[in-house]
């Protein structure tokens, strides 16, 4: 009992102790109840302290996510009596499910179109925001506005644009002297509809979070630069995007870890409503099919397979794209 | 030191409210008794049922009973939660309405709902409503809704349009164009040959919808078996539609999408299938400036058919699964259900509230003032061969037929998505 008084954390706020011999006589008095609930304070209060976030985390995030991977071994319809298990089987047909390696297409396809676009687009916006602008508390703040705006709204506004018969876009390309583009039955042409409704709503966002990360270069490396003679551009490859390297990577993960799960926009971009992704479908995101199969099919079982695959889908592309930004960002000669 | 250990216990208390609060935040009591001692009973509806004056006429009658009415806006909303909810086996309202088009798969569950016949009242039986009504919502015996609604099918036609193609337009004329789907088709294409970018009919799945609709055996046979691809009617049908696309026939627009509503106002098709609450769409849709354009006919192709309706059903998770048939068959009753129809415009599907002068009397001054409700009563008499329609896999295939996909191949895609749906 009495050894234990040495190992109390000395961490930040509490105040050191003296040490306490080893060799103290065994038959030293018990500390009184007090001491001993102090001590008790003392080790367990940070944890209490942390725990809500992680009592959360635990029922809502960590649970369902293990549970996922339970109900995925079993045959499991929702509503169902019984529940057979099945064990792998449920990931063997996905895996040579065409729908589900379509879907897989369409997202990342999908991802691609408008993660890429996105980047360039918001690093450039940052630059421009960052330089001395007229207003720039206004501009700073109308590139957020399109992240406010809400989402359903958005998806349907941009359906409309995009309509083949009466939408705008095609009414504009007819008036040009273009031929209209088939928005909902052409694949292709469906993934750039909706990867322009993620671009037009993300990138001003992302394009924020690099600007934090830009006004916190020191300006002392920039002017060195300057006294060497370094153009404008030179000085935004060579310091601005290298120093950049850890919010670019910050702002790649988390735009794939949303792009792959990209739901809401396919989901109302098709004009029956339905979980199909278009008629063939040719715009059917994972998440959009995994709702397909859980939800309207009462495929629980097969759908928290696939939820499974997409995160580890997710896991995977989200650490590749860490060490490829790793690499592209740091081909700066300031490394 | 008792600031320190009033902290500790606070942070003690806060974790345990925290994971009580977590773990049991939804647990919502159903059907219970209200503190007074009354009987308490929910009422899921979705949409517009009309029951907003009829539920405290109910309380009002029945002092010991309190009703809690929970609408939903979609009715996709409300079935989604309907079928969670008996996953989870509580959280069911003590009355759940079921639309039409969510039957099958309700009663695949049929053993989670009260047979009405054992718990109802006893004068009330299934000829209380149109015979095939009653019917569709039996299953081995057990009759589990009550037919509150019916969406009879008429045919609705742009008068102009037909003039200017030299088609008959008045309601006598128009009647040789409707017989049948032959002769409906072939019109189509005398309508196709005068007026060059009008379609005939707005997507070839309501039409195909319709045909089905009449058809004894549509998707699946009498012992529920999918026969899409050995059903002769069926693949008929399907040639018969894809033949009137591939002539231009087809507006293509998806029905109650954007590019849809656009094409009521711009004139795009000529002709639309009907349900009885199709008239509130095509007015709101075709708007004030187009009144007296459109006009509707009792002549439907091949005889009558049905689109939409629902069911009131006490579902087994009631604690007061008597009183709730009692309320459910009295919202049901001919008399109620003239005054939902009143109030919301929801067609009755009781035989006798198909003779109410508040029904037949019923005219649409924007469809020129011709007697809607004896319309749609006559039409609701002949009803459906089975009760099949809207199928999302065939309607996807046939837009797909629209967008340019061969019909053989979409044929293809429409039977393996209904084995694969059917699974």
């Amino acid at each position: 009992m009495t050894a234990d008084l040495t190992e109390v954390p000395s961490g930040r706020g509490v105040e050191p102790r003296p040490p306490v011999r080893r060799d103290a006589p065994a038959d030293h008095p018990r500390p009184p109840w007090r001491d001993r609930l102090t001590r008790l304070d003392v080790k367990f209060t940070p944890y209490l302290f942390i725990a809500p976030f992680f009592v959360l985390f635990a029922v809502i995030g960590l649970f369902p996510l293990l549970y996922t991977g339970y109900v995925s071994m079993f045959d499991w319809e929702l509503g169902g009596d019984e529940h057979p298990f099945v064990g792998l089987e449920n990931y063997a047909t996905l895996l040579a499910d065409d729908q589900f390696w379509n879907a897989m297409f369409n997202t990342i396809s999908i991802f691609v179109l408008s993660s890429v676009p996105q980047m360039i687009t918001a690093v450039l916006l940052a630059a421009l925001l960052n330089t001395a602008l007229r207003a720039r508390t206004a501009w700073r703040m109308g590139v957020l506005l399109p992240y406010v705006a809400s989402l359903v709204a958005l998806a349907i506004i941009f359906s409309n644009l995009f309509g083949k018969q009466y939408g705008l876009i095609n009414t504009f390309l007819d008036a040009v002297g273009l031929s209209p583009v088939d928005w909902q039955g052409n694949w292709f042409a469906s993934h750039v509809a909706i990867a322009t409704m993620v671009n037009w709503r993300w990138t001003g966002y992302n394009a924020l979070i690099v600007l934090a990360a830009m006004q916190a270069i020191p300006r002392e490396v920039h002017e060195a630069a300057l006294v060497d003679g370094a153009g404008a551009v030179r000085r935004f490859v060579s310091i601005t995007l290298p120093l950049l390297r850890p919010t670019i990577i910050f702002v790649v993960i988390t735009s794939t870890i949303g792009g792959l799960q990209i739901f809401t926009e396919p989901k109302l971009f098709d004009p029956a409503g339905g979980s199909g992704g278009g008629f063939s479908h040719q715009y059917q995101t994972v998440v959009l099919y995994l709702y397909q199969a859980g939800f309207q099919d009462f495929d629980l079982g097969y759908a928290s397979a696939m939820a499974w695959i997409l995160f580890l889908v997710v896991l995977v592309i989200a650490a590749a794209n860490f060490f490829l930004t790793r690499r592209i960002a740091s081909t700066g000669e300031s490394e | 030191m008792p600031y320190r250990s009033s902290r500790w216990v606070m942070a003690l208390a806060c974790t345990t409210a925290l994971v009580a609060t977590a773990a049991c935040g939804s647990s919502g009591g159903t059907g219970g008794t209200t503190a007074d001692g009354k009987i308490e009973l929910t009422v899921a509806t979705f949409n517009e049922f009309g029951y907003e004056d009829l539920l405290p006429a109910y309380e009002a009658a029945h002092p010991n009973i309190k009703v809690v009415a929970r609408k939903t806006g979609k009715a996709d909303d409300h079935h989604q939660n309907l079928f969670t909810k008996i996953a989870a086996g509580s959280g069911l309202s003590d009355i759940e309405a079921v639309e039409e088009g969510y039957l099958p798969q309700v009663l695949s569950k049929a053993d989670k709902f009260n047979n009405l016949l054992e718990i109802g009242p006893a004068d009330v039986k299934p000829d209380r409503w149109l015979a095939w009504k009653s019917e569709s919502a039996t299953k081995n015996g057990s009759f589990i809704g009550y037919g509150t609604d019916i969406g009879p099918l008429a045919m609705c036609y742009r008068k102009d349009l037909f003039e200017a193609a030299g088609l008959p337009s008045d309601p006598e004329g128009v009647k040789a164009v409707f017989a049948t789907w032959d002769s409906y088709f072939a019109a189509g294409d005398q309508f196709k040959a005068k007026s060059g970018d009008k379609a005939w009919f707005d997507s070839a799945a309501q039409v195909f919808n319709a045909m089905i609709n009449q058809e004894k055996v549509g998707y699946y046979d009498a012992s529920d078996k999918l026969v899409v691809d050995t059903n002769p009617d069926l693949k008929a049908d399907w040639q018969q539609v894809t033949a009137a696309v591939a002539k231009g026939q087809s507006a293509k627009l998806v029905a109650f999408s954007n590019e849809w509503n656009t094409g009521f106002k711009n004139a795009a098709f000529a002709t639309k299938t009907c349900p009885s609450w199709m008239l509130g769409v095509v007015e709101k849709q075709a708007g004030p400036e187009n009144a007296g354009k459109w006009a509707v006919t009792e002549a439907f192709p091949d005889g009558g058919g049905n689109w939409g309706g629902s069911f009131l059903t006490v579902p087994k998770q009631s604690k007061h699964p008597k009183e709730a048939a009692e309320l459910a068959a009295w919202l049901t009753a001919p008399e109620q259900q003239i005054k939902a129809f009143t109030a919301k415009g929801t067609f009755p599907s009781q035989v006798e509230a198909l003779t109410s002068p508040a029904l037949l009397d019923q005219t649409s001054a924007y469809f020129g003032g011709v007697k809607t409700g004896a319309l749609f009563a006559a039409q609701a008499k002949k009803g459906p061969a089975s009760g099949t329609i809207q199928d999302k896999v065939f309607n996807s295939a046939l837009q797909a037929v629209e967008q340019g996909t061969s019909v053989d191949d979409a044929w293809k895609q429409a039977v393996e998505g209904a084995q694969k749906a059917a699974k």
